[in-house]
C-alpha cells in the first residue's frame, strides 16, 4: 500500500464497445482519421441531398411542375423553366418504357417475352438453390430452356414469327447475355479439355483459338461477324443479324470461359485422374463423372465473374447498329421529341445494368465463401 | 449419319431459297427494307415504334405494289457502315437510306441503284452568330462529319481546293454529330443539304442556325438493290417511277378512284384499267393504283414528310418535276 | 484385328488428330473458296495495294504524325496505332496509381473512407464501360463553349473543345538542356545503385531521394540559364473559330482516358486489396516488433510481397484496358479501330484486309505487353537461394 504513490493512476480505458466506442475506433482513431472523416461527411452532406433532390424530390415523373402530363421534352420542368430549380425528367423513361424493355416487339405478343422471363427464373432455380426439391427434373428443363426460349421469342410451332429486328432494349441485352453464356459454357469446357489434351494437334488448335480470341478486342469480333462473315458464307445462306452477333459474342465468351475452367482443371490433384483411370474409366467417363464436376465447382465464382463481364460487354452491339438497352436509350435521345435528356437516360441504363451485375457479383461472392468453408465439397 | 443428312438437307434448303428476290418476298409475306437509325423526315420511328418518312414511303410503295398492302414491311436499321454489308448479305431486300449513287458503289460494291428519289448536294450549317456567309470563310473551323460517307471525301477536297485549313471531327451517327454541333463542340456540320434541314428543324431555335449557300457536291440519293436480280430491280424501279408519273399525271391518293374513269390513256394504263403492265413485272395489274391509293404520289409523300409545311421546310427546287423547272423525270409508262 | 487397332490409344490419338486437321483443312478450303467467289461476284477488290492509295479524308487528332488528306491509308494505320498506344499507356499508368490508392484506402482503418472506396469500386465495376465512356463525353461536352472558355492565369483555358495550355518551343541550344536532363537521370541511377550497395554492406543510409531529385531538377535548370533560356512557351490565343498555338488535349481523349483509367482502377484496386491481404499477419507484426514505422512497413515489407500476388492479374488488366481502348469509336477518338478499321475500311470497302490487319495489330500489342509483364513478374517472384 505504501508504494502506491510510485505508480501513476491510469485512466480507465475508453469505451471500445457500443456506438461511441465503435465510432472512436473506426472513425476518430487519430487526428488524421478524424479530419478525413469530417471531410467525407461534409462531401456526403453536400452530395446525397443534391442527388436525392435531383432524382426524386424535384424530379418530374408523369407530370411537370404545372401539373401537365408530359408528352415531349418541352413539357419537362427543366426544359420549360430552365431558370427554376427542377430535377430530372423521368417521363422519357416512362413514356418509352415499353421500348426500353422490349424494343419494337408487337404488344399483343409481348406475353411471350414475359413468359420467357418467368421461365428463365425457373430455369435458374436449380442452379442457384442446391436443395430445391425435384432438382434433377428441373435441371432437364434448364438444359432445354434455350430451345424453349428461342421458340417462344422468335416463333414457329404455331406462334407468329417475330423477326429479330423487332427485338430491342432489355430483351436484346438479356438474349445476348443469356444465350451467349449458355452456349459458351459447353464450348468452353471442350476448349479447356482440348487445351489440356495429350494430343499435340488438338491442344495446339485449342490454344491458338483461345489466345487469338483473348488477344483481340470484342468490337473487332463484332465487326467480323457483321462485315466479314457474310463474305465467308455461301450465297443464299443468310444468317440473321442478331445470330451473327451472337456467334461473335459466344466465341468470345467461350475463350474466356475455357481459361477459367482450365484453372479449375489444374486445381484437381493428379490422384483423382490416376484413381479414375485405375478403375478403368475411359477419357470421357473420367472427365464427365470425376474431373469436371469438381473442376467446374471450383471455377463457378470465376465463371460468374466472366459472365458479368460479358453481360456488360453486350452494350458494344450499339456500335454495329443493334438496339439493346443502351441503344434504345440513344435512340430516344436521337428523337427530336426527347433529345437533350441524356443524364436521365444514362442514369437509368446504368441503374438497370447495376441491378443485374451487382446481384450476380453478390452471388459469386456467396459461392466463394461457401466453397472456402468447404461445406459442399462433397458429391451431389 | 442421319444427323449429317439432315444438316445437308437444311443447307440445301437454304441454297434453294435463293430463287429470286421477288419470289422470296412473296413467299415470305412481307418486304425487308433497310433504313437509317433515325433521320427526321426521311426515316424515324415514333413513340409507338411506327416508321414514317420520305425514304420509308419508297419501301411502303414497293410493299403496296407487291402485296397491295403498304404495311407489309419490316424495317431494319442500318448505320453508314453497316448498310452495304446488310444489303449484300441478303438480310434486307432493298435499301432506302439516303445513299448517294456513285460509280464505285454501283459497280465495285455490286449493287444496282434503281433510280433517284431525291437530288441532294452537300452543304454546311453554322450558327448564325458566327457571321459567316460563305463556306470559304471557314478557315480554321472545327467541322463535325459523319464517317463512312462520301461527304468525308468531298469535305477534304473542298478545303484543299480552297487552300484553307479545318479540323475534322469524324462521328459515327447523325445524332451524335448533331449533339456535338448543338453543344458547340464543332462550328460547322456538313452533310447533304436535306440532312442539314432535318438537323436545323430539331434545334431549339432554328433561326439561330443558317445553311450556307455553298453546295459542294452532287448527291443523287436513291434506293438500291443487289446487282444481278434484274426482275427485282425492275419492281423497285417502277414502284418509284409510279409515284413520279402519278404526280406528272395529276393522280393522287384522293382522286385515284375517280381517275379510273379518266379519258387520258396513260392514266388508264397506269391504274391497270388498260393493258397488262403489272403482269410484265409479275405483279397484279393494279399495283400502281395500290401505291397511289395507299402511299400517294411523289408530291404527296414529299409534302407530308419534308415539304414546306413540315418542320424541315424543304422546297422542291431540283426535285420539282421537269415541267416545273426541276429535273425530276420518269420514263413513260407504256 | 481392327477392333484391337481401335482400342490402341496411340492409334486412336493419331486418328482423332488426323480427323481434326482434315476437317479444319476442309472447312478452310470451303471458306476460302466461297469468299473468293463472293468477292469476285461482288467485284470487291482484294490485296494490300490500297494501303498506298491516298486516304482522301482528314484526321485531326494526330499528336505524333502530321496527317493530311493526301497521305496514304498506311499512314492512317500508323496514326491509329499511335493513338491507341497513347491512350492505353496513359490509361494504364493512371489506373495503376488510382488502383493502388483505392486498394489501400479499402483497407483503411477509417470505416467511412473504406466504405466510400467500396461504393466507388462496386459502381464502376458493375456498369458497362461503354456507358461510362459515353457519359464522360456527355459531361465534357457540357463544358463552356470556346468563346466563353474560362481561363487560368491567361495560360490555361477550359472549353468543350479541350483543355488548352502552353506548348514548349525548342530553340537553338535546347538539345543541350535536354541532354543535361538525361544526364541527370543517368547520374541519379548510378547514385541510387551505389547507395544501395553501401547500405547492403555497411548499413549506412544515404539520402538518395533528395539528392537525386535535386540533381534532376537543378542540373538542367542551371544549363537552361547558361544557354540563355533556349526553351520558350507558346500560349494559346483565341483567333477566329479556335485557339491558335499552344497545346491542346481534346475531350475525346479525356473521356477515353478518364473512363478507361477509372474503370480499370476499380479492378486493380481489388487485386491490390487481395494482394495486401495475402501477406500474413505475422509479417506485419514482426516488422512492427522491429520498430519500423507504419508507412515503412507498407513500403518495405507488405507491398514487395503483395506484388507477387498482384502482378499476374495486373497484366491481364493492362491487356483489358488496351483492348477496351477500341471503344474510342463511340466518342470519335481516332484510334486504330475508328481510323483504320472504320473509316479506311468504309472508304475502300476492303473489309477482310482492314479487319485482319487491325486484329493482328491488337494480337501483337497483347503479346508484347504479356512478354514484358512476364519478365517483370519473374524479377519480383520469390527467389529461393
Amino acid at each position: 500500500m505504501e508504494n502506491n504513490s510510485n505508480f501513476e493512476t491510469r485512466k480507465p480505458p475508453v469505451a471500445t464497445t457500443g456506438i461511441l466506442g465503435w465510432c472512436r475506433q473506426h472513425l476518430f482513431s487519430n487526428w488524421i482519421n478524424s479530419f478525413i472523416t469530417l471531410l467525407v461527411i461534409y462531401f456526403l452532406y453536400q452530395l446525397i441531398p443534391w442527388f436525392l433532390d435531383w432524382s426524386v424530390f424535384s424530379a418530374d415523373f408523369w407530370t411537370n411542375y404545372k401539373g401537365e402530363l408530359i408528352v415531349d421534352r418541352t413539357f419537362c420542368s427543366r426544359v420549360a423553366d430552365p431558370e427554376g430549380d427542377h430535377g430530372a425528367c423521368w417521363a422519357i423513361i416512362i413514356v418509352r418504357f415499353y421500348q426500353f424493355m422490349y424494343g419494337f416487339y408487337p404488344s399483343e405478343q409481348v406475353w411471350r417475352v414475359n413468359l420467357t422471363y418467368f421461365l428463365l427464373v425457373v430455369a435458374l432455380l436449380p442452379l442457384l438453390i442446391e436443395k430445391i426439391p425435384g432438382r434433377k427434373h428441373l435441371i432437364k428443363f434448364t438444359i432445354a430452356f434455350p430451345i424453349v426460349a428461342f421458340i417462344l421469342l422468335y416463333g414457329g410451332f404455331g406462334f407468329q414469327i417475330i423477326p429479330t429486328n423487332k427485338w430491342g432494349g432489355l430483351l436484346v441485352t438479356l438474349v445476348l447475355g443469356v444465350f451467349g453464356i449458355a452456349i459458351a459454357f459447353p464450348l468452353g469446357i471442350l476448349l479447356a479439355l482440348g487445351r489440356r489434351s495429350q494430343l499435340p494437334v488438338i491442344s495446339m488448335f485449342c490454344t491458338l483459338f483461345i489466345e487469338f480470341i483473348r488477344g483481340v478486342p470484342l468490337i473487332t469480333l463484332l465487326f467480323f461477324g457483321m462485315v466479314m462473315l457474310p463474305l465467308f458464307l455461301p450465297e443464299g445462306l443468310n444468317l440473321d443479324g442478331l445470330v451473327r452477333v451472337l456467334v461473335a459474342v459466344t466465341l468470345f465468351q467461350a475463350a474466356y470461359m475455357a481459361e477459367v475452367i482450365r484453372g479449375g482443371l489444374q486445381a484437381i490433384p493428379r490422384g483423382q485422374y490416376e484413381a479414375a483411370q485405375s478403375v478403368g474409366l475411359s477419357y470421357w467417363q473420367m472427365n464427365r463423372k470425376i474431373i469436371l464436376p469438381q473442376a467446374i465447382r471450383i471455377s463457378i465464382p470465376s465463371i460468374v465473374n466472366t459472365s458479368i463481364g460479358l453481360f456488360k460487354d453486350t452494350t458494344l452491339v450499339i456500335i454495329i447498329g443493334l438496339l439493346d438497352l443502351l441503344g434504345i436509350g440513344r435512340g430516344a435521345l436521337a428523337d427530336a421529341t426527347w433529345m437533350g435528356l441524356s443524364n436521365e437516360v444514362y442514369v437509368f441504363v446504368a441503374l438497370v445494368f447495376f441491378i443485374f451485375t451487382f446481384s450476380m457479383s453478390r452471388y459469386s461472392l456467396y459461392l466463394e465463401k461457401k466453397l472456402k468453408t468447404g461445406i459442399n465439397m462433397g458429391a451431389d | 449419319m442421319k444427323k449429317l443428312l439432315s444438316i445437308f438437307a437444311v443447307l440445301a434448303f437454304a441454297f434453294s431459297a435463293n430463287a429470286g428476290t421477288l419470289d422470296d418476298v412473296k413467299n415470305r409475306g412481307f418486304l425487308k427494307c433497310g433504313v437509317t437509325t433515325g433521320l427526321i423526315g426521311f426515316a424515324a420511328p415514333d413513340d409507338a415504334g411506327n416508321w414514317a418518312g420520305f425514304d420509308v414511303d419508297v419501301c411502303r410503295a414497293v410493299a403496296a405494289a407487291i402485296f397491295g398492302d403498304s404495311s407489309k414491311v419490316e424495317f431494319t436499321t442500318t448505320t453508314g457502315k453497316s448498310r452495304f454489308p446488310t444489303l449484300a448479305s441478303g438480310e434486307i431486300d432493298m435499301l432506302a437510306r439516303n445513299t448517294t449513287w456513285t460509280l464505285s458503289r454501283d459497280v465495285n460494291l455490286g449493287f444496282e441503284f434503281v433510280g433517284v428519289n431525291y437530288y441532294d448536294g452537300q452543304g454546311f450549317m453554322i450558327p448564325s452568330a458566327l457571321g459567316v456567309d460563305d463556306a470559304t470563310g471557314l478557315d480554321g473551323a472545327t467541322v463535325c462529319i459523319q464517317t463512312g460517307t462520301t461527304t468525308e471525301l468531298n469535305l477534304a477536297d473542298f478545303f484543299r481546293a480552297n487552300g484553307i485549313g479545318y479540323e475534322a471531327l469524324p462521328i459515327e451517327t447523325n445524332d451524335e454529330a448533331r449533339e456535338n454541333l448543338f453543344a458547340g463542340r464543332c462550328d460547322v456540320y456538313t452533310t447533304d443539304a436535306s440532312g442539314l434541314s432535318a438537323t436545323r428543324a430539331q434545334a431549339d431555335d432554328p433561326d439561330k442556325w443558317v445553311v450556307l449557300p455553298n453546295i459542294i457536291s452532287k448527291e443523287p440519293l436513291g434506293p438500291l438493290v443487289r446487282h444481278g436480280d434484274h426482275q427485282w430491280g425492275d419492281v423497285v424501279r417502277w414502284s418509284l417511277n409510279t409515284m413520279i408519273i402519278a404526280e406528272e399525271l395529276g393522280v393522287s391518293s384522293s382522286n385515284v378512284d375517280d381517275s379510273k374513269g379518266s379519258n387520258v390513256p396513260e392514266v388508264l394504263r397506269l391504274l391497270g384499267v388498260e393493258g397488262g403492265y403489272g403482269e410484265m413485272l409479275e405483279l397484279s395489274n393494279d399495283f400502281a393504283y395500290n401505291i397511289i391509293k395507299q402511299v400517294g404520289n411523289y408530291s404527296e409523300s414529299f409534302d407530308r414528310n419534308i415539304g414546306p409545311d413540315t418542320p424541315l421546310g424543304i422546297g422542291r427546287n431540283l426535285n420539282a418535276l421537269w415541267t416545273d423547272g426541276g429535273i425530276l423525270y420518269a420514263p413513260p409508262f407504256r | 484385328m481392327q477392333n484391337n487397332l481401335f482400342q490402341d490409344q496411340k492409334f486412336r490419338g493419331i486418328l482423332y488428330q488426323t480427323l481434326v486437321v482434315g476437317f479444319f483443312a476442309l472447312g478452310l478450303y470451303f471458306v476460302i473458296n466461297t469468299t473468293a467467289y463472293n468477292l469476285e461476284k461482288r467485284n470487291i477488290a482484294t490485296g494490300f495495294g490500297f494501303l498506298n492509295n491516298p486516304a482522301g479524308f482528314d484526321i485531326s487528332f494526330s499528336p505524333f504524325l502530321d496527317f493530311k488528306s493526301t497521305d496514304t491509308h498506311l499512314k492512317v494505320y500508323f496514326v491509329g496505332v499511335l493513338n491507341t498506344l497513347l491512350v492505353s499507356f496513359c490509361g494504364c499508368i493512371a489506373a495503376t496509381i488510382l488502383g493502388f490508392i483505392v486498394g489501400i484506402i479499402r483497407l483503411s482503418s477509417n470505416w467511412l473512407l473504406s466504405r466510400i472506396a467500396y461504393i466507388y469500386v462496386e459502381f464502376t465495376r458493375n456498369t458497362p464501360l461503354l456507358l461510362q465512356i459515353i457519359l464522360w463525353y456527355a459531361i465534357l461536352i457540357q463544358l463552356p463553349r470556346i468563346k466563353q472558355a474560362p481561363q487560368i492565369w491567361e495560360t490555361f483555358y477550359i472549353s468543350n473543345r479541350g483543355l488548352f495550355g502552353p506548348k514548349p518551343i525548342f530553340l537553338d541550344g535546347s538539345n543541350i538542356v535536354i541532354l543535361s536532363l538525361v544526364l541527370g537521370f543517368i547520374i541519379s541511377f548510378f547514385i541510387a545503385r551505389w547507395a544501395k550497395k553501401r547500405q547492403d554492406t555497411t548499413g549506412q543510409q544515404f539520402p538518395t531521394f533528395t539528392t537525386n531529385l535535386s540533381i534532376i531538377v537543378f542540373l538542367p535548370l542551371v544549363v537552361f540559364f547558361i544557354m540563355g533560356s533556349p526553351i520558350t512557351l507558346e500560349y494559346p490565343v483565341l483567333k477566329g473559330f479556335n485557339f491558335k498555338g499552344g497545346a491542346v488535349i481534346r475531350p475525346e481523349f479525356i473521356a477515353m482516358f478518364l473512363a478507361l483509367s477509372i474503370y480499370t482502377a476499380a479492378f486493380i484496386s481489388e487485386t491490390v486489396r487481395s494482394g495486401i491481404l495475402s501477406v500474413t499477419k505475422g509479417q506485419r507484426e514482426a516488422s512492427g516488433a522491429l520498430g519500423l514505422k507504419k508507412n515503412w512497413i507498407m513500403r518495405l515489407i507488405i507491398i514487395p510481397q503483395a506484388l507477387r500476388v498482384i502482378v499476374p492479374p495486373l497484366t491481364s488488366q493492362y491487356l483489358n484496358l488496351t483492348k477496351n481502348s477500341s471503344l474510342g469509336i463511340a466518342v470519335g477518338y481516332a484510334d486504330l479501330v475508328h481510323g483504320f478499321g472504320g473509316i479506311s475500311l468504309n472508304q475502300t470497302g476492303q473489309a477482310i484486309e482492314c479487319m485482319a490487319i487491325t486484329m493482328a495489330t491488337y494480337l501483337l500489342i497483347s503479346l508484347t505487353i504479356s512478354f514484358f509483364m512476364n519478365i517483370y513478374n519473374r524479377s519480383i517472384q520469390f527467389k529461393e537461394k
